[in-house]
Parts: structure tokens; C-alpha cells; sequence
């Protein structure tokens, strides 16, 4: 960035923002925002705690086990779309739905159905997860030439065959593609989850720190799952560029 | 027009090892590719089959391999008919249709893998194959490290390793250069001659036609009919120059030209 000629960093306007805030939160215009030093200050305090390492643990859990569940249904489901005519028309509107839905909206469904717990939170995460890794896996699948299927049914490869030898090799990089935006996803299920049902993990310490009108610590939260979420998804822009040198590899 | 050798049509004398009877088929859309084709594939020789783009070739070859149902009409093979894919049968893609991902060893490989061949066995076969089509030392290289020709050799014994009596070739050259083609109509007359193997090859050349055949079936445009069956008398021990060379050859080709000629318009 360039301002009247001078190359100013990126980091100038977080500084900007956060010298700004300082002073707003030091000016006592409002409880709401108290300064920046004491909000970090309290997050230096509120990260060491057991109830941290608890919530941080749990988000952990449910987001590997809703991923990985997400992963291995959508995959398989998606090619199956790509490659069945029948399983598609049964299935992709309701992916087409879903991948666009606003699914915040279903979670106290499935806390009405599955309860205040864990489970509840898993399943949000399969839910934001999955069906952007159904399309994208369909996609592969469907993009797989016609003579590779051909020949692999010509050989005398069965349905399961050509699926694990075939199909899902050739759609690779479009699943790891569509993995990836799952990912992100998921992060957001994960943290939507908690907060909603708010009586585990992130959502747990949220509720408390409302309820008692701790902005500090509800500030220093905040900052803290921003910069989870920020680096998760900094993992996941470079393993892309490994999924893309991969693609470009072996097409 | 000065013919040299006679040229026999009708019914092959070698005892049919593919049976093609009353076969059609209309493509959902209507498109009627072929209409009540009977045709025989006699054992142990090469039969070509050419016609105009788009009359069905494809078609006819994709049903024998069993990749899509006729409409009416049936196929056999050493007596047996066609439901589905066979081991008795392979088939040479005009696009190779290799894995991209594996090696040429695991392509080779690849039809004794889906039959459940265990792992040494059938890399010693494979191995044996990859030889034999002029590939050895090329085992761990991928496809997309080796020429189009090359890809069409790894095809071709990948079709071999199967051990398959029926060859189904469709347009297996054309997409390799002329020079490489040229050596490949040279090897396939080895082929065809040491392996006692049925092949079934679609080509769009006449030269090549004439070159590789046993015999050559001309289809009409389509849907499509036999419109003659051609046997050059063609001596087959003779080297490639002497053949390309020989009156049979030549005048061969040119009839077939003047056959395929009233389709074009
Ligand atoms: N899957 C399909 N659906 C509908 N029509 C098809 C399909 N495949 C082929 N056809 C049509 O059937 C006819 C015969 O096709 P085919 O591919 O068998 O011809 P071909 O003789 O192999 O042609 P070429 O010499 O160009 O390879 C063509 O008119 C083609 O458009
Ligand atoms: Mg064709």
C-alpha cells in the first residue's frame, strides 16, 4: 500500500485500529469497549486457565471428528453423484439446498434433537462441512474421462473397483480442493456451534463472561478465536498450493 | 483398371471367432448408428473396419467389447454371447487411457490387478509384456513422461497381459506420428501372425487398411450396412517396403478409394 507516496506495511493499519481502540476504550465512552492493553492483559490471564485448555480441547475434538466424518460421507457420496444418474437426481438438490443455506438456522434443530452436548456440536460441524465436499467430490468424479471408465469396465473392474482404483484417484484434486473449503467451514460450525449452545467449550466461557458483563474478558475470547481461525486457515492456504502442485503434476 | 491379384469378397474360409448378427442400434436421441449388421471375425486374423466418419465404427466395436447394449441383435464371441466385458476380450483405446497416476508398470498391470492377478505374478507378466512391446526400462516412468507412441505401446500390452483371444483396436495409431505408425503396422503384422489372436481394428487409413488386414469390411454411411467385404491377396512374409510395393497393395488401395469415394458427398 502507497499513501502520498510513501510505501506504508500492512501491519501500519492494525496498528492504526489498535491505537485507536486504545484511546476510545481510555476516553470510557462506553462499558462496551474497554482498552485494547486491558483486554490483552486478560487474555494473558484467561489463556493459561484449565477452562481454557478444556474449551480449546473440545473445539479441537469436534472439529477433527466432524471433518473427518464430513470427509469420508461426502466424499464417497459425492462420486457417487458424479458417476450414478439415479443417486444425483435423488440427491443434488437437496446438496444444491444445503451448500447455500443459511445453516446457523438449523443448529437448535439439532440441539432440540441431540441435546446441549458434544454431539450436537460434531454434528454442526458436519453439517457446515459437508456439502461443499459432496459438489466438490462430484465434480471430480464427473470430470473423470470417459475412456478411463471405459476402460476400467472393459478390464472387468465392478462398481466398488472402479470407484477405489478409478474414480477416486482421478478426482483427487478436486476432493482435496473441496476438503479444503470444508475446512473452512467447518471452522465456522465449530465456533457457531458453541455459541449457540453455550453451555460447553468457547460458548460455555461466552455465556459466563456475558452474563457477568466481563467485556475484557469477552474481548480477549474474541481476539483469541480470530487468531485461531486466521491461522487454521493459513494451514490450509498452504497445504492448497501442495493439492494444486499435485493437480498440475499429474494431469 | 489393370487388376493384378483377384480380389476375393464373401464369407472368410478361417472359422468365425466373433459373430455379429442383426445387429442395430438407435442412440438414445435417435440416432440410428447401425442397422441390421451380420458380420463374421474370423479366428486368428485381422479384420478392419472402415467407412466414412460417423458411421458407426466406434459403436460396433464398444458393442462387441460389450460397453453398451445393442438395440437389436446380437454378438458372440468363441460362441458365447455378449452380455457385458470379458476376459476373452480387450480393448486398445484411441486416447490409451492410462492411469495418469501409475506407472507403466501398474498400467500394464492394471487388467490382471482387477482380476485379482497377486502382485508378483502379474508384475512378472506385465514385465514380460512391456518387454515385448519394445518399453523395457520405461517400467517406473508415467504416462505423461513418455511420447504418444510410447503411451499407445503401454496400451497395446496392457492389452496383451490379459492374454485376451480378441483384440479390439479402435483407431489405435492415430494418434501417434507417421513414422511411429508406420513401425506400429509393421510390429501388428508380427503380432497377428505369432499370436493367433482375432483382432478387431478400426482405422480411418486405407493404406493402413490395407497394409494390416486380413480383411476389410466397408461400411455405408449411416446407419450403417456392409457395403463389401475386401480379402487382399497380399503375401504377408514379404519385407514392409516390398509389400507397400506390390501391385495387390496398391491396387487394393485404390478400389477401396473408389469405393469410399460416393460416401463423401
Ligand atoms: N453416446 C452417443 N449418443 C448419441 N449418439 C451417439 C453416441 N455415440 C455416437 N453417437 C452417434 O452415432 C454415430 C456413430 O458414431 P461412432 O462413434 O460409432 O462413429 P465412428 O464410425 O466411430 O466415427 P469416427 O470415424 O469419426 O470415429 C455418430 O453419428 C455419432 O454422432
Ligand atoms: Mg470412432
Amino acid at each position: 500500500m502507497t499513501l502520498f507516496g510513501l510505501r506504508v506495511p500492512m501491519v501500519a493499519s492494525l496498528v492504526l485500529w489498535a491505537a485507536l481502540w486504545e484511546v476510545v476504550g481510555q476516553a470510557g465512552a462506553t462499558i462496551l469497549i474497554p482498552p485494547l492493553s486491558h483486554v490483552l492483559v486478560r487474555l494473558v490471564e484467561i489463556v493459561p486457565t484449565e477452562s481454557f485448555a478444556e474449551a480449546l480441547g473440545l473445539t479441537a475434538r469436534a472439529f477433527v471428528l466432524g471433518t473427518g466424518i464430513a470427509v469420508l460421507a461426502g466424499v464417497p457420496l459425492g462420486v457417487l453423484m458424479g458417476r450414478w444418474e439415479p443417486a444425483d437426481r435423488l440427491m443434488l438438490p437437496w446438496v444444491n439446498v444445503f451448500v447455500s443455506a443459511p445453516l446457523s438456522a438449523l443448529v437448535p434443530v439439532i440441539m432440540a434433537l441431540f441435546g446441549f452436548g458434544e454431539l450436537t456440536i460434531v454434528l454442526t460441524v458436519v453439517l457446515f462441512a459437508i456439502w461443499i465436499i459432496v459438489l466438490d467430490a462430484r465434480a471430480g468424479a464427473r470430470a473423470v474421462s470417459p475412456s478411463l471408465s471405459e476402460m476400467a469396465q472393459s478390464y472387468g473392474a465392478g462398481p466398488l473397483q472402479a470407484f477405489a482404483k478409478v474414480y477416486l484417484r482421478a478426482a483427487l484434486p478436486e476432493i482435496l480442493a473441496g476438503i479444503r473449503l470444508g475446512l473452512v467451514r467447518a471452522v465456522k460450525g465449530v465456533i457457531i456451534g458453541q455459541l449457540l449452545v453455550s453451555v460447553v467449550g468457547f460458548g460455555h466461557m461466552f455465556e459466563i463472561y456475558s452474563s457477568n458483563f466481563l467485556m475484557e474478558h469477552m474481548w480477549a475470547l474474541l481476539l483469541v478465536l480470530f487468531a485461531l481461525a486466521f491461522a487454521i486457515d493459513g494451514v490450509f492456504a498452504r497445504l492448497e498450493k501442495r493439492v494444486e502442485y499435485y493437480a498440475a503434476a499429474r494431469q | 483398371m489393370n487388376r493384378v491379384v483377384a480380389l476375393r469378397a464373401g464369407p472368410a474360409v478361417a472359422e468365425p471367432m466373433v459373430e455379429v448378427r442383426g445387429l442395430s442400434k438407435v442412440y438414445p436421441g435417435g440416432v440410428e448408428a447401425l442397422s441390421d449388421i451380420t458380420l463374421n471375425f474370423p479366428k486368428g486374423k485381422l479384420t478392419t473396419l472402415l467407412g466414412p466418419s460417423g458411421c458407426g465404427k466406434t459403436t460396433l466395436l464398444k458393442i462387441v467389447a460389450g460397453l453398451i447394449p445393442a438395440s437389436a441383435g446380437e454378438v458372440s464371441v468363441g460362441g458365447r454371447k455378449v452380455t457385458g466385458p470379458g476376459p476373452e476380450r480387450a480393448f486398445v483405446f484411441q486416447d490409451f487411457a492410462l492411469l495418469p497416476w501409475a506407472t507403466v508398470l501398474r498400467n500394464v498391470a492394471f487388467g490382471l490387478e482387477l482380476r485379482g492377478t497377486g502382485r508378483w505374478e502379474r508384475e512378472a507378466t506385465a514385465r514380460r509384456h512391456i518387454e515385448e512391446v519394445g518399453l523395457k526400462g520405461f517400467e517406473d516412468a508415467y504416462p505423461h513422461q513418455l511420447s504418444g507412441g510410447m503411451r499407445q505401446r503401454v496400451g497395446l500390452a496392457r492389452a496383451l497381459a490379459v492374454d485376451a483371444e480378441v483384440l479390439l483396436m479402435d483407431e489405435p495409431f492415430s494418434a501417434v506420428d507417421e513414422q511411429t505408425r508406420r513401425k506400429f503396422q509393421e510390429d501388428l503384422l508380427a503380432l497377428v501372425a505369432g499370436k493367433g489372436k482375432t483382432f478387431l481394428f478400426v482405422t480411418h487409413s486405407i493404406e493402413e487398411a490395407v497394409y494390416v488386414s486380413n480383411r476389410i469390411v466397408l461400411l455405408s454411411r449411416r446407419p450403417s450396412r456392409v457395403s463389401e467385404i475386401i480379402e487382399p491377396d497380399i503375401p504377408r512374409d514379404l519385407p514392409p517396403d516390398r509389400i507397400r510395393r506390390h501391385s495387390a497393395y496398391i491396387d487394393t488401395v485404390e478400389e477401396i478409394w473408389q469405393g469410399l469415394k460416393r460416401y463423401l458427398e
